[in-house]
């Protein structure tokens, strides 16, 4: 028995194999957040009901995060705003002190500094709805009123404003836009409904990359497991899973939580083991769907072509677009209480322009609904 | 024997390159000179070669290349035919089955039908090769223990991509080929039918998975220990059991009150590998087709624990009179 020569080889190579694992170890950690990570428990112990935070990565958010200060409040006594200034729709239940506030807060909120009034307004004529971006701010208004009164199933007692989703931005960061199709390289080759690169909205997975158009657009069905043990008929496929995966995959990156945020992942469909934030997140998808298809979609042709999508449709809102990262926005606090001008029921929703079938309205399906558009 | 007492081989046989044992008339020869290389030495022989690659295994690779050029060429179609978008999204890229809508019916090419075709000529490499190791390991007058191994993997593969879809009546519920595809789909399966942790088929599978990696750790490490007794010399220690191996079974009377034998801890790891696969695959096949929600399954049966409930109690909100929808 002897070993084959080819030592010094072995002494040369050694360390520069050393060397290139050292390296790919490294390279491949390079995408993970160092620890260590705050772990608050959620569920009963043993259950590994937790939410991880990392204190640096939310110090990275805090930024976006800064509630500006809220402006002096307004005296409540005062003319009404309907009735000093011309076509005020909206607002005309304000004074003009409170009016004007709003106005001013808006500015602060969404328009860009240089453009001021006269990013809404025609200054000539303020009253002008010459303007797009004022037919799109009224609407909005409208928008954040029904929110605030008739969504407290969802926002609480939080509430929103404009800054909510806007953060001093025209148009609010986060926002979706229907899908231009599949992704296939044409001819006879494989299509591929599922994402081939990596988008952030869905957590960079490769799931279907568009779950907004059926769910927060249309009623598609969410819901695909079956409430028996055994088979009774429920023909849910792998690939309806992986859309409604997909929705998931985006809500728990929007709030910037796991999935035990909401469910006891023992049994996601279970409601009894589920989380009470799990009913918020269910009136929060109805809230995004009434939302885009009441107001958002209404707006379409409102907006110039170079603020629409590629297949021509408007700016939409998914959990986003508010979160932003964040379990609750602006971590929870409430801009609007220091805002009642923004509080208010008076608006029906939807004048002539809105659709037939609103998401509140068409009679109810027993689990998700089960409108196939 | 002192070079066994390393954590990495140190041994490395130089002798004449040997081509095997005579072949029976009529067969293919064992192809290629042999050669010798020092590195390939470090993790396993260091004689290369000859090869046989025989009618079979030429075919199986033929099959292997038509499936992997299949499946890649409509990749790189995903991708416009970019080589750098290639590379960087190929985790993410996919040849999908057909949908679900599809049924059985053969589906056009855009739909599928290259997903079939890459199956189909997966499905044959894997039963060519099956073959192929089959009919060597009679030709070297072996037992056919390892292509029997390698059934119990490809009856995995069959259930997952052909049994199971067949019997749930479409192409739809099969696998997609791809990198994170393939794993989306193992999660949306598992939550589809929920949750694959309540199947008892899956935890045995588990059981067998991780007490395989046991079994070849408590293995590789009792032998490696006594072969400075000449622990080395297993099988003929099966019946001649010399002071390694009494040590080595000592040891585990020990520590842990039984130990098995030279012969049996064999049989034991081709067991626990061989029924990692199969009860797997009988779990994959129950899931939808007997068993649609695993979970309420496993608390019909009681097999599932309650936990006292730390939150108010939740209620369907699609439940509530007037809900929305």
């Amino acid at each position: 028995m002897n070993t084959l020569t080819g030592r010094s080889d072995r002494r040369a190579g050694f360390p520069s194999v050393a060397r290139l694992a050292v390296i790919s170890t490294l390279a491949m950690l390079a995408a993970c957040e160092r620890p260590p990570v705050d772990v608050v428990q959620g569920g009963y112990r043993g259950t590994g009901m937790v939410t991880l935070i990392n204190p640096r990565m939310d110090a990275l958010q805090a930024p976006n995060n800064r509630v500006p200060p809220p402006l002096p409040a307004a005296p409540t006594a005062g003319p009404l705003a309907g009735s000093v200034y011309k076509n005020v729709q909206v607002l005309k239940d304000l004074n003009i002190a409170q009016f004007a506030r709003v106005m001013v807060a808006m500015t602060q909120w969404v328009a860009p500094p240089d453009q001021s009034c006269g990013y809404c307004h025609s200054v000539a004529n303020m009253a002008s709805d010459q303007r797009y971006t004022k037919v799109v701010a009224r609407r909005m208004l409208q928008m954040v009123r029904h929110i605030n009164s008739d969504w407290k199933s969802h926002v609480g007692a939080t509430g929103v404003t404009c800054y909510t989703c806007h953060r001093g931005h025209v148009v609010p960061q986060q926002v979706w836009f229907e899908s231009p199709g599949e992704s296939a390289g044409g001819g006879m080759t494989a299509a591929n409904p599922d994402l081939y690169s990596p988008l952030a909205t869905i957590g960079g997975s490769s799931l279907p990359y568009d779950p907004f158009t059926p769910y927060l657009l249309h009623a598609m069905p969410i819901r695909v497991n079956s409430t028996g043990a055994l088979p009774d008929g429920n023909r849910s496929s792998i690939q309806q899973t992986e859309t409604t995966y997909a929705l998931m995959m985006h809500m728990s990156t929007a709030l910037g939580v796991n999935c035990d945020y909401c469910h006891n992942t023992r049994s996601t469909p279970i409601w009894s083991t589920s989380t009470p934030k799990r009913v918020t997140a269910w009136y929060g998808i109805r809230m995004a769907r009434e939302l885009n298809v009441d107001y958002m979609t209404p707006l379409t042709a409102t907006f110039p072509t170079a603020r629409r999508g590629v297949l021509g449709d408007v700016a939409k809102i998914d959990c986003a677009t508010c979160h932003q990262g964040i379990f609750k926005p602006l971590y929870g606090v409430s801009m609007a209480k220091d805002y009642p001008e923004l509080e208010g029921t008076m608006t029906p929703p939807a004048p002539a322009a809105t659709p037939a079938a609103s998401a509140g309205s068409a009679p109810s399906g027993a689990s998700g609904g089960a409108t196939t558009r | 024997m002192a070079e066994y007492q390393n954590i990495i081989t140190r041994v490395q046989i130089g002798a004449p390159a040997y081509s095997g044992v005579p072949l029976r008339p009529g067969t293919w020869d064992r192809q290629g000179k042999p050669f010798f290389s020092y590195w390939l030495g470090r993790f396993g022989d260091a004689q290369i070669g000859p090869i046989y690659l025989g009618t079979t295994g030429l075919l199986s690779l033929v099959c292997g290349f038509i499936a992997f050029e299949i499946i890649g060429l409509n990749m790189f179609a995903q991708v416009h035919w970019n080589p750098i978008q290639f590379v960087r999204l190929l985790p993410w890229l996919a040849l999908e089955p057909p949908s679900p809508a599809n049924g059985l019916h053969w589906p056009t090419l855009q739909n599928g039908g290259w997903w079939l075709m890459a199956g189909f000529f997966l499905t044959s490499a894997l039963l060519l090769w099956w073959v192929r190791m089959y009919r060597r390991a009679r030709a070297l007058g072996l037992g056919t223990h390892v292509a029997w191994a390698f059934a119990a993997a490809i009856w995995l593969y069959l259930v997952l991509g052909i049994i199971r879809p067949v019997l749930m009546g479409n192409f739809g519920e099969a696998v997609p080929f791809g990198i994170f595809p393939h794993l989306d789909w193992v999660s949306a399966f598992s939550l589809r039918y929920g949750n694959l942790f309540y199947n008892p088929f899956h935890c045995l599978s588990i059981a067998f998975l991780y007490g395989s990696a046991l079994l070849f750790a408590m293995h590789g490490g009792t032998i490696l220990a006594v072969s400075r007794f000449g622990g080395d010399r297993e099988i003929e220690q099966i019946v001649d059991r010399g002071t390694a191996s009494e040590r080595a079974a000592l040891f585990w009377r020990w520590t842990m009150g039984f130990n098995a034998t030279m012969e049996s801890i064999h049989r034991w790891a081709w067991w626990f590998a061989v029924l990692c696969p199969l009860v797997g695959g009988i779990g994959i096949l129950l899931t939808g087709t007997v068993v649609d929600n695993w979970y309420l399954w496993a608390v019909k049966h009681g097999v599932a624990p309650m936990y006292p409930h730390v939150f108010p109690p939740v209620v369907d909100p699609a439940s509530l009179p007037g809900a929305l929808k």
